[in-house]
């Protein structure tokens, strides 16, 4: 919350004491639907930079035909998604066949409520500027199997089943990883909070070398393996090529996913790209210095927040896609060999080494 | 205040309702997704009284990992419904026995000393007083980590027994299954896996030795 101008509002507008909790309702609803649209819209373009970059990878040119340069390719998308035909196949459970999807997408969109995009004299910019954000991310980012592990039982059918059994093993292997390196991230920080996290990237190795706040000082140096492990690990949290198994098309049609058409389908893709933009807004708080500047220096430091931070998750989002682009699939086994046996490990690891530094250290 | 009130009744009713919903619902896959919402509306509880840390825990580890296994398992067993109701009709007046103990039990304890016990008092102490500037995680990590830190710790041992046991019990190492080893793929030199043969016109290829290729 803008919390600044909000208070500021709040103390001009001639308001009764009764209808207090009444103004605090419209400014959190106003706050979510406004954090809400912006979402989707950036969204709508940034998967259309999926497929451009994937396209460009392959060398091919990709959605070009709607709009310029094919820039309303996805709107044209919803469109086709939501005037078709919605399919319930007829031995499905109709209530979770239909819950699943929704869920998704909820869940998914549920986790901005708390992620801070940029801070200035007015205050964070946030819905809920929660002093648990971290563990709230965590837990939401644990339901996203929900609507997977639902749509692919409520189906039915046999590819969803096993699409959704794969997906659910796949993200509860993953989760253990990400909150272990989250763990490292809140150890050099001492908060759970996610404002908290990017500020405390102010100072750190170049500050401490009597440098200006850059680059440098965000945690992606510090804890560069952890980074890397968190990378991967995001993408095989939100099913991203290469760990896309649960809709492995060559193996499983198209997954979880088989039996649904239209609306419920595009809920499904939109909850997915939610769960990718999250986890790069993630990435970008805990590991890229969230809404600060390069380079602490002018003209940088003149740049709003919001734009720094959109960049560097735009960019973790880019990675994302020629990761997509590039790698070929992974097998099932060498999935869960990659997260149990090499990355819980070296994560576990990492906790113990990096607490270690900062006791003995005194930097903690 | 209007709002907490509305959601602590929206909570309460949401965790009862869905609570019943678990023991009546015909499917079991249904009943598990409606104790998946039950623990949801008991965070929320949580979160009304301003332990938003527990409310936290109780979804990731709860929601999110003990209930995913849940249902998993559920999703897997061929559930035959008659028999699970002539089952129920069988075991109806046990579970009603153990269940009326609970209850009086409760009922005699919370009669007697309320809110008063050891336990509650303790609980009492630990809560850091409003505007202190500490987080109920901070406070939470204070008692568990200084007080209790040998119970905790010996919670977790328990936990890591339990976890041992389940591999020991399940793990079996069967005969003549290759195993990928990706260390000895890795470190597998060209030399050794390849061989250039010359081949004149007409013959056939005799491998060199077994075991190449």
């Amino acid at each position: 919350m803008i919390n600044g101008v909000i208070e500021w509002l709040h103390a001009t507008l001639p308001l009764p004491g009764w209808a207090d909790w009444l103004w605090w309702l419209v400014v959190y609803v106003a706050a979510s639907l406004a954090v809400l649209l912006g979402l989707l819209v950036i969204i709508a373009f940034l998967l259309l930079m999926d497929r451009k970059v994937w396209a460009a990878v392959q060398m091919r040119r990709g959605p070009n035909v709607v709009g310029p340069f094919g820039l309303l390719q996805s709107f044209a998308d919803l469109l086709k998604f939501v005037f078709k035909e919605p399919l319930i196949p007829a031995g499905a459970d109709k209530a979770v066949f239909l819950l699943a999807p929704l869920a998704s997408a909820t869940f998914a969109l549920t986790a901005w409520a708390v992620i801070p995009v940029s801070e200035n004299s007015w205050g964070t910019w946030v819905v809920s500027n929660l002093n648990v954000g971290v563990l709230y991310l965590l837990a939401i980012s644990s339901l996203g199997v929900y609507g997977i592990i639902m749509g692919g039982w409520a189906s039915n059918s046999k590819y969803p089943f096993m699409g959704s059994l794969r997906s659910a093993a796949q993200m509860v292997s993953y989760e253990v990883s990400i909150g272990l390196v989250i763990i490292t991230v809140l150890l050099c920080v001492g908060s759970l909070n996610l404002a908290d996290i990017v500020n405390a990237q102010k100072t750190g190795i170049g500050t401490s070398a009597g440098l200006p706040g850059s680059a440098l000082d965000w945690h992606w140096l510090v804890l560069f393996p952890m980074f890397v492990v968190f990378f991967i690990s995001a993408l095989a949290e939100t099913n991203r090529p290469p760990f896309d198994l649960p809709e492995a098309e060559s193996e499983l049609v198209a997954g979880f996913m088989v039996e649904y058409a239209s609306t419920p389908y595009l809920l499904f893709m939109l909850g997915e790209y939610v769960a990718i933009v999250t986890m790069c807004a993630l990435t970008t708080i805990l590991f890229l210095g969230g809404w600060l500047p390069p380079i602490d220096v002018a003209p940088f430091n003149w740049v709003p927040g919001i734009f720094w931070f959109m960049a560097k998750a735009t960019f973790v989002f880019f990675m994302f896609a020629m990761v997509k682009a590039m790698v070929p699939r992974y097998r099932y086994d060498q999935l869960m060999r990659l997260g149990w046996k090499v990355f819980l490990p070296l994560s576990l690891v990492m906790v113990v080494l990096v607490a270690t530094v900062l006791h003995f250290g005194g930097l903690a | 205040m209007a709002l907490t009130a509305f959601f602590f009744y929206l909570f309460a009713i949401l965790a009862v309702v869905s609570g019943a919903m678990v023991i009546t619902a015909r499917n079991p896959v249904h009943a598990v997704l409606f104790l998946i919402l039950t623990f949801f509306n008991a965070a929320g509880l949580f979160v009304l009284l301003g332990a938003e840390f527990l409310a936290m825990l109780l979804i990731i580890v709860y929601v999110g990992a003990v209930a995913v296994l849940f249902l998993f398992v559920v999703m897997m067993l061929d559930v035959d419904f008659a028999e699970l109701r002539a089952g129920f009709i069988k075991n109806a007046p046990i579970g009603l026995v153990v269940g009326g103990v609970v209850l009086a039990e409760l009922v005699a304890l919370f009669a007697v000393y309320g809110f008063e016990l050891g336990v509650g008092k303790t609980l009492a102490a630990a809560a850091p007083e409003a505007g202190s500037g500490i987080t109920n995680t901070e406070a939470l990590g204070r008692i568990i980590y200084t007080k209790y830190v040998y119970f905790f710790q010996g919670a977790g041992l328990v936990l890591l027994v339990a976890m041992i046991g389940a591999i020991v019990l399940t793990l079996r190492h069967k005969e003549g299954v290759r195993r990928q080893s990706i260390s000895a793929q890795v470190n597998r030199h060209p030399a050794a896996a390849m061989e250039v043969v010359k081949v004149a016109p007409g013959q056939a290829i005799v491998p060199s030795s077994e075991g190449q290729g």
